[in-house]
């Protein structure tokens, strides 16, 4: 897709906040790429460190105290080491963010126009009547109708879908070459989040832009994503392209998300194969593979080596880290295909390790 | 799985809330109408799914039924007695029938009570298992039952991760074993793979203990995988009801199609594919279109939606649709819906 590499490289970056609890470990050695115009999806649940690694990518966590390492090249260029100064020319410029709940990224007092302004503006030394006619046309652009009028409006007079259409409009301002879209319809009905996804990539048709996209929802990331990262703990289980990801999964915990989800096709009566317990801490965090209390297939000494992230075969780019030898998790993936059946669960004391 | 006699019926359930202007003198200028004449059964031992957006009033529908609410007009008869009219003893007798599961465990446990306490709650409010020592037994029964380790009785909420907190309120919803349990978004605010976890707890109790289930939830693939029956709400009506299997193998009412359709497909294979987009947002309950209520984001309308309501009636295919011009198979396929069947 690029001619002169990929657009982010994030390499081996690590993430933790101090707490009186201990160091939470919230990112902990992380590296992907993401080429110009491509879409990666990150997935993962509550506490996996994705929203963590995509705020400090926007430079978002530095005031927090967090003890970052590792690097983040934008377009050739370590974020990390750049002072705030030009950290905050680079954010809602090169790349914009968007987030989970419209309504607290609006706000509430000043007119949804005088707020688009504010975005143009920051970045382009342009007039307030050429901003304000930015504003209307970022407005029509996200499929506003009427825009001339609505940008007289306040946020409380948007319904949910339309705030999070401002939310877009603003991220595109200043045409970004990255766009970061944390959860960006997880606090929207389906037929609305239908309409957002749609937007987004026609806009990045348009565009051109390359998207992060962080969910936890494997429907959304498979419409979405030319790539996928799993996330578990702070870390990437396991990495490739959207296709592989759903056809071939490699890493048991990839196999458990895509099994305990209820689908609109295949036999209702299949039970559900939850995953036992539940997230760990990530102040103590299990020993070895992170992911090893939870895994039906996990051998004594998962329990003491942490597995590194590694290519699958050679021929494909595909990455996951996990100790089972790739002949095993070929065998239990086809199995469980075959099965469609619930698998026995293994038994982890419920309420252990809360 | 016997569906042979209902245990609930709702009769034309409505429940406007008015809208007022004015500090000291308030006159009504308006109303919400978040539930506008609402009729189902749910038969004995079954589980009947309410899904729709936001606002559609799914969730107005469980208080009203649960008495929570007053209703406006109406009535919901519980094995034959309308509640509507209940109060004091008899309305505590027939709460003791039907309980509730809420959809944040955060905040529907108290923070200051142990896990024991909290479950113990339903026997003191109804004055059972007096002994102490043998409620405390039944309660860590009942932890058992939902999978919890019953020596965790002593221990507060904040101890408990997400999924956990929700088989506290699942034990609580079972302790005096109720006829019907409603579940309203019981899985919404709990990751993933946590989300299987209370799923099959609520499978595996309702075949254990019989129970009767309402289960309301807005994802689509859930309530399929949990329902014996459907109803689809959009602004205070049900627009569609019938057999899980054939509401969603052949949706007659666009508005659920239109929902199918737009539910995310965990397949890339399939990305792309044609999908019909409804334009636009809900209207606003306080003012609900002329005739039908979907007529203003329907692809299909015409003159006729906007001046005469449509009723629910057979459509030939299972369920009951409240449209005047049901979707056909060609038009479904065209909305790249895929069918069970």
């Amino acid at each position: 897709m690029s001619a002169a590499g990929p657009l982010l490289a994030v390499e081996d970056l690590r993430v933790s906040f101090s707490t009186e609890d201990g160091t939470v470990h919230a990112v902990d050695g992380i590296s992907y790429e993401l080429a110009q115009g491509a879409t990666l999806g990150i997935v993962g649940e509550s506490g996996s460190g994705k929203s963590v690694s995509s705020l400090t990518t926007m430079g978002l966590t530095r005031a927090q105290g967090a003890d970052i390492s590792g690097r983040i090249l934008f377009g050739g260029r370590d974020l990390l080491s750049l002072p705030e100064s030009d950290m905050r020319a680079i954010r809602g410029n090169d790349i914009a963010m968007i987030f989970q709940d419209p309504l607290s990224s609006l706000h509430p007092f000043f007119k949804i126009g005088a707020q688009l302004i504010e975005a143009v503006r920051a970045h382009r030394d342009v007039s307030e009547a050429s901003a304000r006619s930015r504003a209307v046309e970022l407005l029509g652009l996200v499929g506003i109708s009427d825009p001339r009028r609505r940008v007289e409006e306040f946020p409380h007079e948007f319904s949910g879908g339309m705030r999070q259409r401002v939310m877009i409009a603003m991220a595109l301002a200043n045409e970004p070459k990255l766009l970061i879209a944390d959860e960006p319809t997880t606090a929207l009905d389906v037929t609305v989040q239908a309409q957002i996804l749609a937007l987004l990539e026609r806009l990045q048709g348009e565009l051109g832009m390359a998207i992060v996209f962080i969910t936890h929802d494997l429907g959304v990331v498979a419409e979405m994503a030319d790539r996928i990262a799993v996330m578990y703990a702070g870390r990437i289980v396991e990495m490739a392209s959207a296709e592989l990801i759903f056809s071939a999964p490699q890493h048991p915990y990839t196999w458990g998300l895509l099994r305990s989800i209820p689908t609109l096709a295949g036999p209702r009566e299949q039970e559900l194969a939850p995953i036992p317990g539940s997230p760990p801490s990530l102040i103590k965090r299990p020993s070895g593979c992170h992911f090893h209390p939870r895994c039906a297939y996990s051998q004594p000494e998962h329990a003491v080596i942490d597995p590194p992230l590694e290519p699958v075969s050679l021929k494909d780019d595909h990455q996951v880290a996990c100790l089972l030898s790739a002949e095993e998790r070929q065998q239990i993936w086809s199995e469980l295909e075959a099965s469609q059946g619930p698998r026995p669960a293994p038994t982890v004391p419920q309420g252990a390790g809360e | 799985m016997s569906a042979s006699e209902p245990l609930v019926q709702v009769r034309d359930l409505v429940k406007h809330f008015p809208l007022t202007r004015g500090i000291v003198i308030q006159h009504q200028v308006g109303a919400v109408k978040a539930v506008d004449g609402v009729s189902f059964e749910v038969m004995a031992g079954e589980t009947l799914g309410i899904v729709g957006e936001t606002g559609c009033g799914k969730s107005t529908t469980a208080r009203l039924m649960m008495r929570l609410l007053e209703a406006t007009s109406g009535e919901v008869r519980f094995q034959g007695t309308d509640i509507t009219k209940l109060s004091g003893g008899a309305l505590k007798a027939v709460r003791r029938e039907m309980q509730m599961i809420f959809q944040d465990p955060y905040s529907s446990l108290n923070p200051r009570k142990t896990v024991g306490s909290i479950v113990a709650e339903p026997f003191a409010i109804h004055g059972l298992e007096k002994d102490r020592a043998q409620r405390k037994r039944r309660v860590q029964e009942l932890l058992e039952l939902v999978g919890m380790n019953p020596e965790h009785y002593n221990r507060y909420p904040h101890e408990f991760s997400g999924g956990q907190r929700q088989r506290v309120g699942v034990a609580r919803a079972i302790a005096l074993s109720p006829k019907l349990l409603i579940a309203d978004e019981p899985v919404s605010a709990l990751d993933v793979s946590i989300q299987a976890q209370v799923l099959n707890l609520l499978r595996d109790l309702q075949h254990r203990l019989g129970l009767t289930l309402l289960f309301i939830a807005h994802d689509l693939s859930v309530v399929r995988h949990m329902c014996d029956r459907v109803a689809v709400m959009y602004l205070g009506k049900i627009v569609e009801i019938g057999p899980g299997e054939e509401l969603y193998g052949f949706p007659r009412h666009p508005y659920t199609g239109a929902l199918l359709s737009a539910v995310p497909v965990a397949d890339p294979s399939r990305r792309r594919a044609t999908r019909r987009l409804l334009s636009g947002d809900v209207p606003s309950p306080a003012n609900p279109p002329s005739g039908c209520r979907f007529h203003t984001r329907c692809p299909k309308a015409q003159e006729r939606c906007t001046l005469e309501e449509p009723l629910l009636t057979a459509q030939g295919t299972g369920t009951h649709a409240a449209c005047h011009f049901p979707l056909t198979r060609e038009e479904l396929a065209g909305m790249g819906v895929r069918s069970a069947r």
